[in-house]
């Protein structure tokens, strides 16, 4: 998974928890049944969990595009500055 | 959101801190009912008053008890428990309470009911007090939520008068 599709998945399963929250609260209070209520709340759950936690080929459309060997070798890593306080190593 | 089980965990949570919330606020609902319960209770027969050997004083009673406490149930109430006791005055306390007779109602549909029954609890004085007493019967009620605050409550029916002799 990469980092939009990280960022993605936790926002789809913040979204679609509190949705369904708020929908079986509804249906609950209006059926009087408390039962109901849990019983579409552990669908959301299960929903989400399907939809958000395996990772799905959509949560990997915007791979990292590493530079190529041959260009890093180009531009080489810049060296640590050494300080001029510190003493010269001994040969 | 790296992993499987990073977002497993996390799904978890929150689902779970969903569902404390979900409770608390219905719990919260249940101030939105405003019950209207009533009771009736006639005492039919004093089926005997005595004196023990020791000198309480003891009495039998028999009652007719008719209530209707569907108002009472909401969407989170699980069971109702209700209780009737005799309470009177008396020179040393106050309040006396004898509880003479209880239930747990599990359904609306059962909270209506007319019940003709002697006490199911021992009236017993402590004392020798009973003798011409006036006295309530008081319905009282504790209502238990799925979630969430008990609630609790009464009605008083007062005007009974024990005899002034033992029988």
């Amino acid at each position: 998974m990469d980092w939009q599709g990280q960022k993605l998945a936790e926002h789809l399963m913040q979204i679609m928890l509190l949705a369904s929250a708020v929908v079986a609260f509804v249906t609950g209070y209006a059926m009087s049944s408390f039962q109901m209520m849990m019983l579409i709340y552990a669908g959301g759950v299960v929903l989400t969990t399907l939809i958000t936690v395996p990772n799905w080929p959509f949560f990997n459309r915007h791979p990292l595009n590493w530079l190529d060997p041959s260009e890093a070798e180009k531009h080489p890593k810049p060296q640590v500055a050494v300080s001029s306080k510190k003493k010269p190593a001994k040969k | 959101m790296h992993s499987f089980g990073y977002r497993a965990n996390a799904l978890l949570t929150f689902a779970v801190t969903i569902v404390a919330l979900m409770c608390a606020i219905a719990s919260l609902s249940d101030n939105l009912n405003t019950p209207s319960p009533t009771a009736e209770i006639q005492v039919v027969n004093i089926n005997w008053f005595q004196k023990q050997t020791h000198g309480n004083d003891e009495v039998s009673l028999t009652l007719n008890i008719t209530a209707d406490l569907q108002s009472l149930f909401t969407w989170n109430t699980k069971q109702l428990f209700i209780f009737i006791a005799a309470e009177y005055k008396t020179p040393k306390n106050a309040l006396n309470q004898v509880s003479l007779w209880d239930a747990i109602i599990p359904a609306k549909e059962s909270a209506k009911f007319s019940i003709h029954t002697s006490n199911k609890y021992r009236f017993i004085d402590q004392g020798h007090n009973l003798r011409g007493k006036e006295f309530n019967l008081t319905l009282h009620w504790h209502v238990m939520p799925k979630t969430g605050k008990m609630f609790a409550d009464k009605i008083v029916m007062s005007g009974y008068r024990l005899p002034e002799e033992y029988r």
